[in-house]
């Protein structure tokens, strides 16, 4: 089968790296990731199945590691080679367990289920499944996630399997264009309600990419009425910031003045802000970077909550701030089940297919691209808000290889 | 013999005229046959012996006033004020017109016995002035007698303790000015008529006065109804100063005018920067080479040289005349004496106004001229130097040429900053501003500190600027900067232009292709009486 794979290579991660740093995205062209044809993945017991991937998104987390900037962290807890791609619709072919035929999206956190463990970790008993602490252990090789582990494929690729858990069946109405939105959303419903807003807080959003967007997006239907404030680089991104459900929209430079209005802040310096003396009462940050979470630390008010959406790396940031005005720093990652301001629980894609209907945010996916043009691809992916884009993914609906059965 | 001020027909043989562009200049070449220039007179003659008329005037007053010699008592509360920073532009060259009417009077209340003596820089929301920038007004010998033990202050208009609540006009307005001044026995207010807007009650019931009395008339509906408000028979700016001061006086606070008018003599009529100050058909071979060199060595210089270069530069302007005793025939004087110096006659308007504007504004002496400043300086003032009605018509095209740089001064002008990022990104309808942002930015407590204690300018003051703007606003059809940053040009909800050509080219989509222009050759300060 035809499917970009990820390989172990020193010196192509060498490369890729270095390429990287002259053009975003530029790992494509000489890093680890091969456009290959390879034999399709092996089902590892009964309740697994074959699926073919129809759209694909390119996320962050994937740019991050095609560019070789992903941290190390991640190393025992991937398996090589790998083929890329977690935010995935596909089609099912043959009915399993209470799925017919028909479309699938794929919930790709490959938990204690995935991996026949029984009994399960403490945190997928508890519906946690982002936290299982046995995504290394098990029936499969180590991998966070479906598109990070050998043994399962990944949605760069004409054929992958999955475990019958990890499916979610795609209404009639949906778009395949929403359909692959529904996992990023699912990330960010969770990042959302993982802030736990109170009623009229004001929240900053760092970042106005795809993870940005759905934040704004899931924070306004889940989460506590709040005054929303959204950093936005480019004006594709701010219109639908404000679309979206954002109250503001602010450059970054305008970040820290915007907030001190906000917020009624005083503030340290003579007309220039050294520092805040207030801020948000939330910032959740949807770039993952050093600079974001230098922003972060600058914005917030003492007691305030950063909420990292975004993936980070290995980053340099003073944190005398954080602990001088007692900031509470958490992450949020995947998901798994979500307690609603309610107090009602649901399973967070069950509230993604919700948000993705609701926001109409198939729109989000700007372009798409056969694997034949992956490197293209990458670099629109990498330059998305420049170029006036959300999401570029890719399209296996055309590929010959695929429909040849 | 000065010559007034002339409107010049432009044709074939008229050569690129001069548009002050910033800390540079640009010379365009003006569509011959439907375009004019509106010259300023020349430098009228000064008086011969400013401070023997200054003392002449003290005692001959003008309207129902008594000498101030008489005024003058023992054991009396006595309080100066004068105008701040914002006049005259440029800062003219030592001894400043209020140092030697501050002296003059000092002279006369020292003779009188008088020793309860306050000065206040009558800065209303406008910044504080720096030590040097009082030296500079009041001169060194003033300063040092008074300033160290602290009478010689800014006035303070969110001073709770030190502002006093005199009553309201029959429309309703609050006049509530600096304490000090009003429970003295006598308020002497040193004026600078650099234009006819200044002066009158203005200078008391707006120099002195708190947020709460300014509102009143610093708003979008007094600035549209005020055409213009360099007019003061036609401004609804001055009627309402006008009704303040009625109020002050009815209550007993009791005010000796003194005002002063200068000339055109901003550039000086030797040296590099003369040029400026002549008629482009009668620049001389050095007067070329002047403006070539100067251009070039502007061009090539960096953005905080070329400031540094034109805010350092201080005015020959002389004074042309001084009048004081009682406010409103002061006033009517001066401005008489103003006009003699700018007004020029004016036939009927025109499609297209044009104008350079300079480097300076009444509220970036020493700091920068942001874009904000830009549209104020443009659009506020010199759209507004007009009797009658404005040299272009109603749904005219206003082309203006400034670098509009997106760069502020954050000591000076720090709401300006959070005013451009925040509001003008939301709305440049003035009314949609006035109502949804003015109040925050007023009561903004970090402004507001910024404002007592350093040297920042009111929170609200950037709402101002764009309410001077309102009546152009309204009146115009578009506008368009050449040469200025595209995108704050843009923030501005104005149209950029990288050259006259092309700006006169969008223009044309509005007021059609054959449109007639004029140019308004500012500075020298002129004024158009439009008939």
């Amino acid at each position: 089968m035809k499917a970009l794979r990820f390989e172990r290579s020193i010196a192509r991660f060498a490369a890729a790296n270095l390429a990287s740093r002259l053009s975003p995205g530029g790992g494509a062209k000489v890093g680890p990731l091969r456009l290959r044809d390879i034999d399709p993945p092996r089902l590892p017991g009964d309740d697994w199945v074959e699926v073919l991937p129809r759209l694909a998104g390119i996320c962050g987390s994937d740019l991050a590691t095609i560019d070789a900037r992903s941290s190390r962290y991640f190393e025992p807890i991937v398996s090589f080679p790998f083929v890329p791609g977690h935010e995935v619709v596909a089609d099912l072919p043959t009915p399993i367990g209470h799925l017919g035929a028909g479309r699938v999206v794929i919930e790709p956190v490959l938990g204690c289920v995935t991996r026949g463990i029984d009994p399960m970790c403490a945190a997928c008993a508890r519906g946690d499944l982002g936290n299982c602490e046995r995504i290394a252990f098990g029936a499969i090789e180590p991998g966070l996630q479906s598109g990070f582990c050998c043994d399962t494929g990944g949605g760069w690729s004409t054929r992958m399997i999955a475990h019958v858990s990890q499916l979610h069946a795609v209404p009639e109405t949906f778009s395949d264009e929403a359909a692959v939105m529904v996992e990023p959303t699912a990330c960010a419903v969770h990042g959302a309600l993982a802030a736990d807003v109170a009623e009229g807080d004001l929240v900053v959003v760092l970042g106005s990419g795809a993870l940005g967007l759905l934040t704004i997006a899931a924070l306004r239907r889940f989460g506590r009425p709040c005054t929303i404030m959204a950093v936005a680089k480019h004006p594709t991104q701010h219109r639908l910031a404000l679309e979206l459900g954002a109250d503001s929209v602010v450059l970054p430079h305008e970040l820290t003045r915007a907030v001190r209005r906000a917020s009624g802040s005083l503030a340290l310096g003579d007309g220039d802000i050294i520092r805040l003396t207030g801020g948000a009462d939330h910032v959740i940050d949807c770039v993952g970077s050093e600079e974001s979470l230098t922003e972060a630390l600058g914005v917030v008010r003492p007691k305030g909550r950063i909420t990292m959406v975004g993936m980070p790396g290995q980053v340099s940031v003073d944190l005398t701030g954080l602990w001088q005005r007692e900031i509470t720093l958490a992450g949020a990652y995947a998901y798994g089940t979500e307690t609603l301001p309610t107090g009602q629980r649901h399973r967070t894609f069950d509230l993604a297919f919700e948000l993705v209907e609701a926001a109409d945010l198939g729109r989000l996916v700007s372009a798409t691209y056969p694997l034949s043009q992956f490197e293209t691809a990458i670099s629109h992916a990498a330059a998305a808000g420049a170029r006036g884009a959300v999401r570029i993914a890719f399209d296996l609906r055309n590929e010959k290889e695929r429909n040849r059965a | 013999m000065p010559r007034p001020g002339f409107v010049l027909d432009v044709d074939r043989s008229t050569p690129p005229i001069l548009f002050h562009h910033g800390e540079g200049f640009r010379l365009e070449r003006l569509p011959a046959g439907r375009s004019r220039v509106i010259y300023p007179a020349e430098p009228i003659e000064p008086l011969k012996n400013p401070d023997a008329a200054i003392r002449h005037a003290l005692v001959n007053p003008i309207g129902d006033s008594e000498p101030l010699t008489a005024l003058l008592k023992p054991g009396m509360k006595l309080t100066i004020a004068f105008d701040d920073i914002s006049l005259p532009l440029p800062p003219m060259k030592r001894p400043d017109i209020r140092q030697r009417v501050i002296e003059a009077v000092l002279e006369l209340a020292a003779a009188a016995g008088v020793d309860d003596v306050m000065l206040i820089a009558a800065l209303a929301l406008h910044r504080r002035m720096t030590e040097a920038e009082l030296r500079h007004a009041v001169g060194d010998r003033v300063y040092d007698a008074f300033a160290p033990q602290g009478l010689l202050l800014n006035h303070d208009a969110e001073d709770p303790d030190n502002l006093l609540f005199i009553g309201t006009t029959e429309k309703g307005e609050e006049v509530e000015i600096n304490k000090r001044a009003a429970e003295s026995d006598l308020i002497i207010y040193v004026n600078i008529n650099l234009v006819s807007m200044d002066g009158g009650w203005k200078s008391t019931a707006t120099g002195l006065a708190s947020y709460r009395s300014l509102r009143h008339h610093h708003n979008v509906r007094t600035m549209q109804h005020s055409r213009s408000f360099m007019d003061r028979h036609a401004s609804e700016l001055h009627s309402a100063n006008w009704r303040m001061g009625k109020v002050l006086k009815d209550s007993g606070v009791k005010v000796f005018q003194i005002e002063t008018t200068m000339n055109n003599n901003v550039f000086g009529t030797e040296g590099p920067m003369s040029v400026l100050q002549k008629r482009e058909w009668e620049w001389s071979l050095s007067d070329r080479i002047s403006m070539a060199g100067m251009k070039t060595a502007l061009d090539l210089m960096p953005q905080r040289t070329r400031r540094q270069i034109f805010q350092n530069w201080q005015a020959p302007h002389a004074m042309t005349s001084v009048q004081a005793g009682e406010v409103e025939a002061v006033h009517e004087l001066t401005t008489a004496n103003v006009y003699k110096q700018h007004l020029v006659p004016v036939e009927g308007q025109t499609d297209i106004m044009t104008m350079g504007l300079p480097y300076i504004s009444p509220y970036n002496v020493n700091s920068i001229l942001n874009p904000i400043l830009v549209a104020c300086l443009g659009l506020g003032y010199f759209f507004n130097l007009y009797r009658g009605k404005p040299p272009v018509r109603e749904g005219g095209v206003l082309i203006m040429s400034h670098p509009t740089p997106w760069e502020f001064h954050p000591v000076h002008h720090p709401s300006y900053i959070d005013f451009f990022e925040q509001v003008l990104s939301e709305t440049t309808d003035p009314i949609r501003i006035e109502a949804e942002f003015e109040k925050s930015f007023a009561e903004d407590e970090w402004y507001r500190h910024l404002y007592r204690t350093s040297h920042a300018y009111h929170g609200v003051h950037p709402f101002y600027m764009w309410y001077w703007c309102s009546h152009a606003l309204q009146h115009l059809g578009q506008v368009i900067i050449v040469g200025g940053d595209v995108r704050a040009v843009r923030r501005l909800g104005f149209k950029p232009a990288s050259t006259l050509q092309d700006a006169l080219e969008m223009a044309s989509d509005v007021v059609g292709r054959d449109a007639t222009i004029t140019h308004i050759h500012n500075p020298p300060i002129l004024m158009a009486d439009v008939h």
